[in-house]
């Protein structure tokens, strides 16, 4: 076992350990902060496919974590007020179809953004994502019929087969497995030839062309399933908040995916864990002693930019190797 | 005589007001090695990069076994057989030695939208990746990262991914660049076998190389073919003499 | 629809495209010397505001104010340059756009810290109060129009800087050959001190003007930040000729289009729904023309690099 495993191994223990010993000691409140480490971590594993494993710094992922949140959001107020979708179809408060929805909407939102974004690389790509997504939020923000600015309530949570999701602890199971697979996915779409090819676009894209790989192909498959993986976790968010906000889908929301990876480690499969982690937390401590914790969180991402590029995960487990 | 493999006609490509390429015009035959010579900012690799299509030419035709690939990118054209090595080497750096190979291997086999696989378990990839490197002689290094490897390494490790590719032709810039006196022998001994596999486009500052592994030269001059032809009489051509020899020579 | 009312809307849209030219006008031409991409730019927007807000109100002067805007956002931009800025010169976008996006959480949360969450407000010069009669019969803001006179001034300002004078001169090698400044002998670092400076100035600047128009408060240069990216996309990076066509472009269209689309939809549709509608394309409306200037000309209209 390489020190990498051991720490992955950890992480995932003591995040599956912490609100199951809280939920036993009546402390609900650790349940809801472990599932919200969960969720925003799996969000960051599907930036980490596009950002890390390609190299695509997305600083619009947020419009696909809103869409998801916004996908929970829609549904689940047209199954409360018993109005059928478009054409007629009822509407459902099922999480798995919702998921399913949502990782939909995402996957087909994703194509056109990425391929007009995917023509041009550096900075523009930055901006440009980042301009697509504020396209969507204003869209939500302007859009009444959802809520606009005041976003949408989900008044029950969605519901799970066979587990009473209103109780934290089954909720969190939930968000906890899925974060697994996400986790799953990634080593996989790591190891694969998908991600070789996607990791070689990263180092040298005319060195990939030039064997007969199209990076642009790659690159807009690998930007589609990274918005899928964000958009899913969104949906999660929504129903952990109960609750679809615009602000789901800010600017802000981006950079602090972002954030999120470069603390624990960008391109590491667990770095999104370890990231998700230490923020929450960073934003549970520092919130507790100053309102004004987002001012340190501040000065410590400057220093970690600045002095510590390998974020947490480097830390625990050393530089990142290829096979 | 028998069909050319890559056949260039009049291509012509301009920077501003300077005329890289100015109408040039030539083949490639089944099994020879055809050296493309000429003095700094000839146009040389301004020429290779329109034929693997970094480059977009201004006009002319590029065909390659019988098609007209004037309208694909770098990718498509490297899938119809045609593999380039850089003048600088081009790598992805973080990968090793086999990693880099095996990308090549991968795509000869075709998509690279396959996503569960490992690749480093899969002998379908490593195997034939390994068998390139020990062609070049490069087996012992399989694990070094790219960026790792010495310069000599590096132009071998762009030779094997250039073999990975079981190519119809092999577009090959400089490739005894910065080699030492050792390296560009053996290089030289290794390309004359490999023509037997396919023909190859060299360009090359190295004369000793071209003279004994060249069926055919031409010289390119301010972006102009200025002659084409065997060995001796490209040796024995007054305006090459002039142009780009010297007289002295 | 009245001409009057055209012409002034049309107005609105050209001082809105003036505003996002101060704002691109720095974020390009930091781009283009250092290549730095610079998420904080719209903090030095917010910092020019606060300082006019409070310098005014402390003298009366709105005039002192908006040479305190100056003064403070230049200040602010030269300090962060020296202590952070000139650390990423040579890291990438990313590291980058993390340390900017760190910088604008420390000034967002430590302006709020010093004047807290509530909006400051600045009024206009008594100078420029009032109106003036728009030909067709309608009326217009004299301060509007003195903020369109600004900013002519200033993009010919810049224009005079960058072809006329030795720092401009400098620039200019700087944008095409980083090491032969230096061969030249020129202080590389503190032109780059320079340079960000000025553009700070110019986003200080915006934020002071636009102050007397909104409300002065945390998180008021995000969204101009985001138009300004918007707008140095469409022009071409690095490009100050495109920095001022993208913004008028985009002011234009932004302002036109939240005035006629739902006009034009009323046509057709329901008068709320028209409204609706209108309201919720036109927010979309720059972004669908940047998508598809990007789509025919990927590095931007007036792009330095091709």
């Amino acid at each position: 076992m390489t020190r990498e495993t051991f720490a992955n191994a950890l992480l995932a223990l003591l995040l599956l350990a912490v609100p199951i010993a809280a939920s036993y000691m009546g402390e609900p409140f650790y349940v809801t902060l472990a599932t919200r480490i969960a969720v925003l971590a799996l969000a960051a594993v599907g930036l980490n496919i596009a950002l890390g494993l390609g190299g695509l710094v997305s600083f619009g992922h947020a419009a696909f974590f809103g869409l998801g949140g916004y996908a929970a959001g829609v549904l689940a107020t047209h199954a409360f007020n018993a109005e059928p979708l478009l054409f007629g179809i009822a509407s459902t408060t099922s999480m798995p179809v919702i998921w399913l929805v949502a990782i939909v909407v995402c996957g087909l939102v994703a194509l056109p953004i990425g391929a007009v974004s995917l023509r041009t690389a550096g900075v523009y790509f930055i901006m440009i994502t980042l301009a697509f997504a504020q396209m969507i939020y204003y869209f939500a923000v302007s859009w009444p019929a959802y809520g606009g600015e005041d976003g949408l309530s989900i008044y029950v949570r969605n519901t799970f087969p066979g587990l009473n999701t209103a109780q934290p602890l089954p909720f969190f199971l939930i968000c906890y497995v899925l974060l697994l697979l996400g986790l799953l996915l990634f080593r996989f779409l790591r190891d694969s030839r998908f991600g070789a090819a996607l990791q070689a676009a990263r180092q040298n894209a005319t060195r990939l062309a030039a064997v007969g790989i199209p990076p642009f192909k790659i690159r807009l498959v690998a930007f589609a399933i990274s918005a899928m993986v964000t958009g899913l976790a969104g949906a999660l968010f929504a129903d952990l908040n109960r609750f679809a906000s615009p602000s789901m889908l800010s600017w802000h929301m981006s950079g602090e995916l972002i954030v999120l990876i470069v603390l624990g480690g960008i391109g590491r499969q667990f770095g999104p864990v370890a990231g998700a982690m230490l923020f929450v937390l960073l934003e549970y401590v520092l919130g507790g002693i100053t309102e004004r914790w987002q001012f340190f969180l501040g000065l410590i991402l400057l220093g970690v930019v600045l002095f510590a590029r390998g974020g947490l995960i480097g830390l625990l487990a050393g530089r990142a190797r290829h096979g | 005589m028998a069909d050319p493999v890559l056949e260039i006609r009049d291509l012509r490509k301009s920077f501003g007001a300077l005329k890289a390429t100015d109408g040039v015009s030539l083949t490639l035959l089944p099994g020879e090695i055809h050296a493309l010579i000429g003095p700094n900012g000839a146009g040389k690799s301004t020429l290779i990069h329109q034929i693997s299509g970094a480059l977009k030419p201004d006009g002319g035709t590029i065909r390659f076994l019988g098609q007209d690939i004037g309208g694909l990118g770098m990718a498509a054209r490297a899938r119809l057989g045609l593999a380039r090595s850089f003048q600088t080497s081009s790598l992805a750096q973080e990968f090793s030695a086999l990693r880099n190979v095996m990308l090549a291997v991968q795509a000869k086999q075709g998509s690279s939208l396959r996503f569960f696989r490992p690749v480093m378990r899969d002998k379908s990839l490593t195997e034939p990746a390994m068998a390139m490197l020990e062609r070049v002689g490069l087996a012992a290094r399989a694990q070094v990262p790219a960026a790792e490897l010495s310069h000599g390494e590096r132009r071998q490790l762009e030779i094997a991914i250039a073999l990975a590719l079981g190519p119809k032709a092999f577009l090959l810039d400089e490739p005894m660049a910065g080699m030492g006196p050792e390296g560009s022998k053996s290089l030289t001994r290794f390309l004359d076998d490999l023509r037997r596999e396919a023909p190859i486009l060299l360009v090359e500052h190295d004369m000793d190389a071209v003279f004994a592994l060249a069926d055919r030269i031409s010289v390119l001059v301010y972006g102009r073919i200025i002659a084409t032809g065997k060995v001796d009489e490209i040796r024995n051509d007054p305006e090459v003499r002039r142009a780009y020899l010297g007289d002295a020579a | 629809m009245s001409a009057a009312l055209l012409l002034e809307q049309l107005l609105n849209g050209l001082q809105l495209g003036v505003m996002l030219f101060l704002m691109a006008a720095g974020l390009t031409l930091i781009f283009g010397v250092m290549g730095l991409i610079n998420l904080a730019h719209g903090s030095l927007y917010m910092v020019g505001a606060f300082a006019c807000a409070m310098i005014a109100s402390a003298t009366g002067s709105f005039w002192i104010g908006l040479a305190a805007s100056l003064v403070a956002a230049a200040a602010a931009g030269a300090i962060v340059e020296v202590l952070v800025i000139r650390r990423l010169y040579q890291r990438d976008h990313l590291d980058q756009v993390l340390a900017t996006f760190a910088l604008i959480l420390i000034f967002s949360e430590g302006t709020r810290w010093l004047f807290g969450s509530f909006p400051l407000y600045l009024d206009i010069p008594p100078l420029l109060q009032g109106a003036v009669p728009l030909p067709g019969g309608g009326q217009y803001q004299l301060y509007r129009l003195a903020v369109i006179g600004v900013g002519v001034v200033v993009a010919a300002g810049l224009y005079l800087l960058i072809s006329r004078t030795r720092l401009g001169m400098r620039i200019r090698a700087g944008e095409s050959d980083r090491e032969m400044i230096a061969a030249l002998g020129v202080d590389i670092s503190t032109l780059y001190t320079v340079v960000f400076a000025l553009g700070a100035a110019l986003a200080g600047l915006a934020g002071a003007l636009v102050g007397a128009l909104q409300s002065v408060q945390v998180g008021m240069g995000e969204p101009v930040l985001i138009l300004a990216f918007v707008v140095i996309v469409i022009g071409g990076i690095g490009s100050i000729k495109g920095a001022l066509f993208g913004a008028v472009l985009v002011g234009v269209v932004d302002t036109m289009g939240r005035f006629l689309l739902p006009q034009a939809l009323s046509l057709m549709l329901p008068a709320s729904q028209a409204n609706l509608v209108g309201a919720a394309l036109a927010s979309m409306l720059i972004y669908i023309v940047m998508a598809l200037i990007l789509a025919i000309r990927p590095s931007g209209l007036f792009s330095a690099q091709s």
